[in-house]
């Protein structure tokens, strides 16, 4: 084994920045080691390096310490190395700020470039998830990676990031990862590991190879791929590749194999999409391309008084999703009825009749809309939906416009369940010498029927390289701590074929590494670092000077010019026939048990980050928990409530799940989503809901024929909204919260139609008070900032990435699900939602509340410290160490947004959770009130930036981190005093609306109100209007 | 024995049972302080003492690990301590009332009622004076809502209704104390002179401040009750308005009412009368008390806790009157979510207790039967305790926006310090009645036959 260069600094985002390189003299030292294993010490010597403290202590220590070690061969040797490597290390660490110089005091003159203490960093770099690269920007304070953005270079992210990436800085400092490589619980190295690899490929050499098997989720990494074919091809046919992913539907590869015979990738233009139906696709929140379409259908959203060119959103679903509160037509129904109303649909554009008189109104709306419209089917439906789906974009002339095919990658798509069923058989036919399993948890993800953990225990040696000692590692031999991809060299494609970097920004914690690096102890050349592979990779693929390029690449964090190519496979218009013909002989069920990703835990691999844990998912506001959803009308029938536990049973296997009574279920469907119920997760996430993956086998990918027995038991679930309240709304009548709601014109709605007519309607019906008729003096504004914020209410999709955006901002601590019971989590920003309407088929309005920032707020007049008070750009400052927690502000607040720490809730203890914090945001102690500060730490540096080159803080300059990750743009922040800034021309449209104005209170952040525009031949419409359109 | 109501009618029973001598009443009174300690006056301590640890364990803990002991929550953010604190300080009014305006208004039968009555409300405010501090988030900060000159030039906001409270409390706690205090002087000089031992002798007279009985001392003493009368009395109204501000400042439907000050004045003398009834009517059972403490003194009381209790009632209908008259939303919601909210059985109690059960006192055999009187007093403590809970709890439970409501019940640590109060209220109480005069003997003899017919002050000096 070879000893890698070391590897690059990260390429900064100042572009004035040359090579942060340091220059270690390393080449003697590099000339002793060669051909020795040791590569693990040179990765934390690197570290070292970045300060010239470490710098001179290496020039003047290292030397002895690499002689010493080649003098004897042996291990006892490289032991006394680490010995004395981690002492050195340690107190190096030590000695960095307190330690006394040996002749005369120096300062820091030179520091390290780029480096400004205070002053952050941003390195574009990027996560994998789901195979899929999500562009990032991330955040680093003196080396350590804070905060998540979106790459606003890359097109896939404009920005904008989703929830999961905004946690993912979480995992990296969660203290129950992997830290050491272990073999059968014992702590081994990963040299002794490469020693083991190479003894076992060198001993099959012989017979024909390993029985290797690789298991990987989805792989769009080029790096990675080409590892993987390296080895492949290296061990010959024995070795094979096995992919799996719980996300993944193998009807949706079939379907594309169907119509178009060979493996595509479809990708939507939302912007040219003015008719869109979603067919149970969750397409705005869910995917690897959710966060780019959510912007481009936004975009599309924007009512405004100067002409809107608003699109229209049709969803058919069998439960609840993000994409469904938006749509102008919502329809719950199960997936048989879906099914036949795509077969009606798909008959109705190819100028067939429709019994359904919805079909007949969305055909006419899609055949009038040719090329300019779009039926997208989620990849959970049955594989004749999504068949159709995309043969009525063909019938449309849709594809090409809207719809973009591309050849898919090698490893790009996995079917589902298919291939995992495949390496389950392999083992069981005894062909299995060994196996590598990159990542994913396939144990407990894996269907129910494969067994996997059972076949596990039948291969000779199960290596497996992941984040945390999980369902998997327990079943594993030698289990390897996987990089965080903040902590490594990597590439990735995102959904549009953009070839896109992840590069380090700081050193793994526990000695992680990535897939790749791991790939390439199993190759020929033997272990490399990541960079290295990387760079290999791109070294041929590159134009012109290699550094040169490279160095751009790295700094936008992608490689400019890649992209897929738009296909034009022909379609197989004899498949739709095969289609229908499914369709009509599909069995039904009376009750069928559909699989979903969990809105903020996914498939389980996010269940130890406790910021994802607690975030209240869409609709059922429920945090730490997945629950069963059932329709009203089925719980009703079968006399269920709220947190009954019931008795599923799929195939004999059987669940004890709590029941959650769910508005705008389909009624022959429930609904559980994926990820929880995990056994082995780490503190966090170990025993929070229910295990919806044991009942999911390969014939039942995404959904069951499920049996329901209602039992006496019952399991409480924490909801942060309608803290049970549930059973006082029998005697106060059914969705007493949404009716109240709705009378208080919290949520202004209209139709597109109706916005026209009259664009001010939120303001007409006697809202608001005359301003003049306040006795309070009012505060002058007028040769500072006034900074204000505006939502719109049209756009958001309660995706709630603003929600983790703001508690990674913003330091906000995780409270843990017996005091959400209790009312007492801490968001800053929630996501409050509103049922209107029907019970079974209700209306959901999502409304994003943060700090009001009130010019008369009524928490500053009775803070009896004055601890809350009003600042001269209009913000309500909270001072954290003046406040002495009577919570008389909290109780004052209409708009209920203050928080309270009833305990210490901020883990200070735990190490690695220190280096997350961001430093510019107090941590604050029990007792303390806190709330929504429009991010006043961010205003703050931008003001400062301005005054030190004397001119104004410009409009888009300071973001709020909600605003910053909202993918819609619903959330706008910005100077009221600047006439032309954004925030300023939004409030200043005639549906701008403040909520409880009233009160007197004069809120900074005001919405835009809802404008849909819903289809006026829709049935049950008449005369171009609709019931709901709401302006009080 | 003549009728000494002022109305002079007949059949009403005496304010002190006829045969009594100057001589006879100092004797009986102060002999309840000067004899053996009884067994039982051990015991009923020993308990109270007890039930006190409760609040000393509760608020050692409480600082220990945060306000999040207690129930409270995001759109509850008070709970218990406001409630035991608004219930306690009501409670001490009666003793203001019942020693400041009764003697102003020289409504004699006050006399046998004042000492101990004053001694509720220290007591009362001694136990609400616990909650403002304990109940902050960080409560060794507290001492910030006081106005003391600092390093860094801060002050409180004199804008919160907090700072009000402050201090109108301290205020309330000192007068009180003083009143309380220079009410007490010639009775401990009375126990000076008649204590055996010497180191009563030496505490009664350092506590008696060199009383000899001297004209110029009564003299003084006359003034400087007056004058703290006239002090007490203002107190008695702004006491419960400051602390009515609490809420009445705030903007939550069911706080948000002009009604409010003269409502919790109404209501803290209910409450401090059922209290005193709740104390007296045991008390002068315990320590053969019925010749002071007669069935006039209960009915007198009864009476005006029943005038209060329509007060109350009155309120609670305007309250009701005013949501619907004003056309406001919240208003209106507020009430009906009362009527019929998740805390509509704690609304319906509060109407028994406060409403329904002081009717009784309408019927003359109730009036006359101190038991029953006893029984009615009960309900009204445990009414006007569910008031502060309703106003508290179901305002900020369901306020303005839908999303944000919630629930609030008190946890086991919430009953510990409550209980724990009342541990702190009886075994202070205990401590009094053992070492103090209960009833106040000089004034005592000052209503007795022999003082009518003669001057009044030719009565007092014959001490």
């Amino acid at each position: 084994m070879t000893i890698h260069d070391h590897p690059d600094s990260p390429a900064g985002r100042d572009p004035a920045a040359t090579g942060a390189r340091k220059n270690l003299d390393l080449g003697k030292v590099r000339e002793r080691l060669a051909g020795r294993s040791g590569k693990l010490f040179w990765r934390s010597l690197e570290e070292v390096a970045e300060t010239p403290a470490f710098t001179e202590m290496i020039h003047r220590e290292f030397p002895q310490l690499a002689s010493e070690w080649s003098d004897d061969p042996d291990g006892v040797s490289r032991r006394r190395f680490l010995q004395l490597m981690s002492a050195s290390v340690a107190l190096g660490g030590l000695t960095a700020c307190t330690r006394q110089p040996l002749e005369k005091i120096v300062p820091w003159v030179e520091q390290p470039e780029q480096i400004v203490p205070g002053l952050p960093l941003y390195y574009a770099t990027a996560m994998e998830l789901d195979g899929y690269a999500a562009p990032l920007l991330a955040e680093s304070h003196m080396g350590r990676p804070t905060k998540i953005e979106g790459n606003p270079d890359h097109p896939a992210s404009g920005g904008a990031t989703d929830l999961f990436a905004q946690a993912s800085v979480l995992d990296l400092y969660d203290p129950d990862r992997h830290q050491t490589v272990t073999e059968l619980g014992r702590i081994r190295t990963w040299g002794a590991l490469a020693a083991r690899v190479s003894e076992q490929l060198a001993a099959r050499e012989s017979s024909g190879g390993l029985g290797l098997r690789v298991l990987t989720g989805p792989v769009t990494s080029p790096t990675v791929l080409r590892l993987i074919r390296t080895v492949l091809d290296e061990q010959g046919p024995r070795a094979r590749w096995h992919q799996y992913s719980p996300l993944r539907s193998s009807a949706a590869v079939r379907a594309v194999r169907a119509v178009y015979g060979g493996d595509y990738v479809a990708r939507f233009d939302l912007s040219k999409a003015d008719r869109i139906v979603a067919l149970d696709a969750d397409l705005l929140t869910l995917g690897p391309a959710a966060v780019r379409y959510a912007r481009q259908f936004a975009q599309r959203r924007r009512a405004r008084a100067e002409g809107s060119d608003l699109n229209r959103l049709y969803a058919f679903e069998t439960t609840p999703t993000s994409t469904g509160s938006i749509a102008d037509h919502r329809e719950a129904m199960s997936t048989a009825e879906l099914s036949h109303l795509t077969a009606e649909l798909a008959e109705a554009v190819r100028g067939g009749s429709a019994s359904d008189p919805r079909v007949r109104a969305v055909a006419a709306d899609l055949s009038a809309h040719r090329g300019r419209s779009l039926v997208v089917a989620g990849d959970q439906t049955p594989e004749a939906v999504q068949l159709l789906a995309h043969a009525i974009n063909e019938e449309l002339g849709n594809v090409g416009q809207t719809v973009l095919l591309g050849q898919a990658d090698e490893g790009e798509l996995v079917a589902g369940a298919e291939s995992i069923a495949e390496l389950v058989s392999d083992i069981d036919a005894g062909t299995v010498d060994m196996i590598l399993i990159l990542d994913g948890n396939p144990v407990f993800d894996a269907p129910a029927d494969l067994e996997l953990a059972a076949a596990l225990q039948k291969i000779p040696q199960c290596i497996y390289l992941g984040s945390h000692d999980n369902e998997t590692a327990q079943y594993c031999h030698w289990n390897l701590p996987l990089a965080h991809y903040l902590e490594s060299w990597g590439d990735g494609l995102t959904l549009d074929g953009t070839a896109t970097l992840t590069q380090p920004l700081i050193e793994p914690l526990y000695g992680g590494r990535t897939a790749a690096e791991v790939l390439s102890l199993f190759t020929a050349a033997g272990g490399r670092g990541g960079d290295t592979l990387l760079k290999e990779t791109w070294r041929v693929r590159l134009d012109g000077d290699f550094e040169t390029a490279w160095r751009r690449c790295l700094h936008d964090g992608l490689v400019a010019g890649t992209g897929r190519p738009v296909a034009a496979p022909v379609f197989d218009a004899e498949s739709v026939a095969r289609a229908l013909e499914q369709i009509r002989s599909a069995p039904t069920a009376d009750l069928e048990l559909s699989f979903r990703p969990d809105p903020t835990i996914l498939d389980g691999r996010f269940a130890n980050n406790g910021w994802l844990q607690e975030c209240p998912k869409p609709f059922t506001k429920l945090t730490w928990d997945n629950a069963l959803l059932v329709s009203p009308a089925r719980a009703e029938a079968l006399g269920l409530d709220h947190e009954q536990l019931v008795e599923l049973t799929v195939d004999g296997r059987a669940l004890e799940v709590p029941v959650w009574i769910h508005p705008g279920q389909a009624e022959g469907t429930v609904t559980l989503h994926l990820g929880y119920g995990r056994t082995r997760a780490g503190r966090v996430g170990t025993g929070t809901g229910f295990a919806a993956s044991r009942l999911r086998t390969t014939r039942h990918e995404w959904s069951a024929p499920v049996e329901l027995r209602p039992t006496a038991g019952r399991y409480a679930l924490a909801s942060t909204q309608l803290h049970g309240n549930i059973e006082t709304d029998r005697f106060q009548g059914d969705n007493l919260e949404g009716r109240t709601a709705e009378a208080r014109h919290l949520i202004r709605e209209a139709t597109l139609e109706q916005f026209e007519r009259q664009p001010d309607f939120p303001h007409h019906g006697g809202h608001g008070l005359d301003e003049s008729l306040t006795l309070m003096p009012g505060y002058d504004y007028s040769d500072g900032h006034a900074w204000g914020m505006s939502v719109d209410l049209g756009s958001c999709t309660s995706c709630n990435a603003c929600v983790i955006a703001c508690q990674s901002e913003n330091n906000i601590p995780v409270v843990g699900k017996d005091e959400v019971a209790k009312g007492r989590e801490m968001h800053w920003i929630r996501i409050d939602r509103y049922y209107q309407g029907d019970l079974e088929d209700p209306d959901v309005h999502h409304q994003p509340v943060m700090c009001m920032h009130c010019e008369q707020a009524p928490c500053e007049v009775v803070c009896p410290v004055a601890a809350t008070v009003h600042s001269d750009e209009g913000l309500n400052d909270m001072v954290y160490n003046r406040c002495v927690g009577t919570r008389y502000c909290a109780n004052n607040c209409p708009y209920k947004v203050r928080r309270f720490n009833f305990f210490k809730y901020s883990d200070t203890e735990t190490e690695s959770l220190k280096m997350q914090r961001n430093p510019d945001v107090t941590v604050r102690t029990r007792g303390v009130m806190e709330k929504c500060s429009y991010c006043v730490q961010r205003i703050s540096k931008a003001r400062i930036e301005a005054r030190k080159e004397d001119r104004r803080v410009l409009d888009g300059e300071v973001q709020t981190a909600c605003q910053q990750a909202c993918p819609t743009e619903a959330i706008v922040f910005g100077d009221l005093n600047d006439l032309e800034s954004r925030v300023a021309k939004r409030k200043a449209e005639p549906h701008d609306y403040g909520i409880l104005t009233e009160l007197g209170t004069r809120p900074r952040t005001s919405y835009l109100a809802k404008v849909t525009n819903p289809n006026p031949g829709w049935p049950g419409t008449s005369g171009g209007t609709t019931e709901k359109g709401h302006h009080g | 024995m003549a009728d000494l109501s002022p109305d002079g009618r007949m059949g009403k029973p005496p304010v002190l049972a006829p045969g009594h001598t100057p001589a006879t009443v100092t004797d009986h009174i102060s002999a309840i302080v000067l004899r053996q300690t009884p067994r039982w006056w051990w015991v009923a301590f020993g308990i109270s003492f007890l039930v006190m640890q409760l609040l000393l364990v509760g608020i050692a803990y409480l600082v220990f690990e945060g306000v999040g002991i207690w129930g409270v929550n995001n759109p509850v953010g008070w709970g218990f301590a406001i409630i035991n604190f608004v219930w306690w300080i009501g409670i001490g009014h009666a003793g203001t009332l019942i020693s400041a305006i009764l003697l102003l208004l020289r409504q004699e039968w006050r006399t046998s009622i004042n000492r101990f009555a004053e001694a509720m409300t220290l007591f009362a405010v001694a136990c609400a004076g616990v909650f403002p501090l304990i109940h902050v988030g960080r409560p060794w900060l507290a001492y910030w809502l006081l106005p003391y000159p600092n390093t860094m030039g801060l002050w409180p906001n004199f804008r919160s209704p907090l700072i009000w409270d402050v201090f109108a409390v301290s205020t309330y706690a000192t007068v009180s104390a003083l009143f309380w205090y220079v009410g007490l002087i010639p009775d401990l000089a009375t126990l000076r002179d008649r204590s055996r031992r010497r180191w009563k002798k030496i505490v009664y007279g350092f506590a008696s401040m060199g009383w000899r009985g001297h004209a110029a001392h009564w003299h003084n003493y006359e003034v400087a009750y007056l004058l703290l009368a006239g002090l007490a009395t203002p107190l008695v109204v702004s006491v419960h308005t400051v602390v009515s501000f609490d809420f009445a400042v705030g903007q939550i439907a069911g706080w948000h009412a002009t009604i409010f000050p003269p409502y919790f004045v109404a209501g803290a003398v209910f409450a401090g009368f059922a209290m005193v009834l709740t104390l007296a009517i045991p008390l002068r059972e315990a320590f053969g008390l019925k010749d002071f403490i007669t069935l006039r003194h209960i009915q007198n009381m009864a009476k005006i806790m029943l005038t209060t209790g329509l007060i109350v009632g009155y309120g609670y209908l305007v309250e009701i009157f005013l949501a619907f008259y004003s056309g406001n939303q919240y208003e209106e919601f507020m009430i009906l979510n009362r009527i019929q909210g998740p805390y509509k059985i704690h609304w319906w109690a509060l109407l028994l207790c406060n409403v329904l059960a002081p009717q009784l006192i309408w019927v003359r055999r109730v009036r006359n039967s101190p038991w029953l009187v006893f029984l009615v007093a009960m309900f009204v403590n445990v009414g006007m305790w569910l008031e502060r809970f309703v106003i508290v709890v179901t305002s900020l439970s369901r306020d303005f926006l839908p999303s944000s409501w919630g629930t609030y019940s008190g946890t086991r640590w919430d009953w510990a310090i409550y209980v724990g109060t009342i541990g702190l209220f009886l075994s202070l109480l205990f401590l009094f009645v053992r070492f103090l005069p209960m009833i106040s003997i000089f004034e005592m003899r000052t209503i007795l036959p022999e003082a009518k017919d003669v001057h009044k002050k030719t009565g007092k000096a014959q001490g």
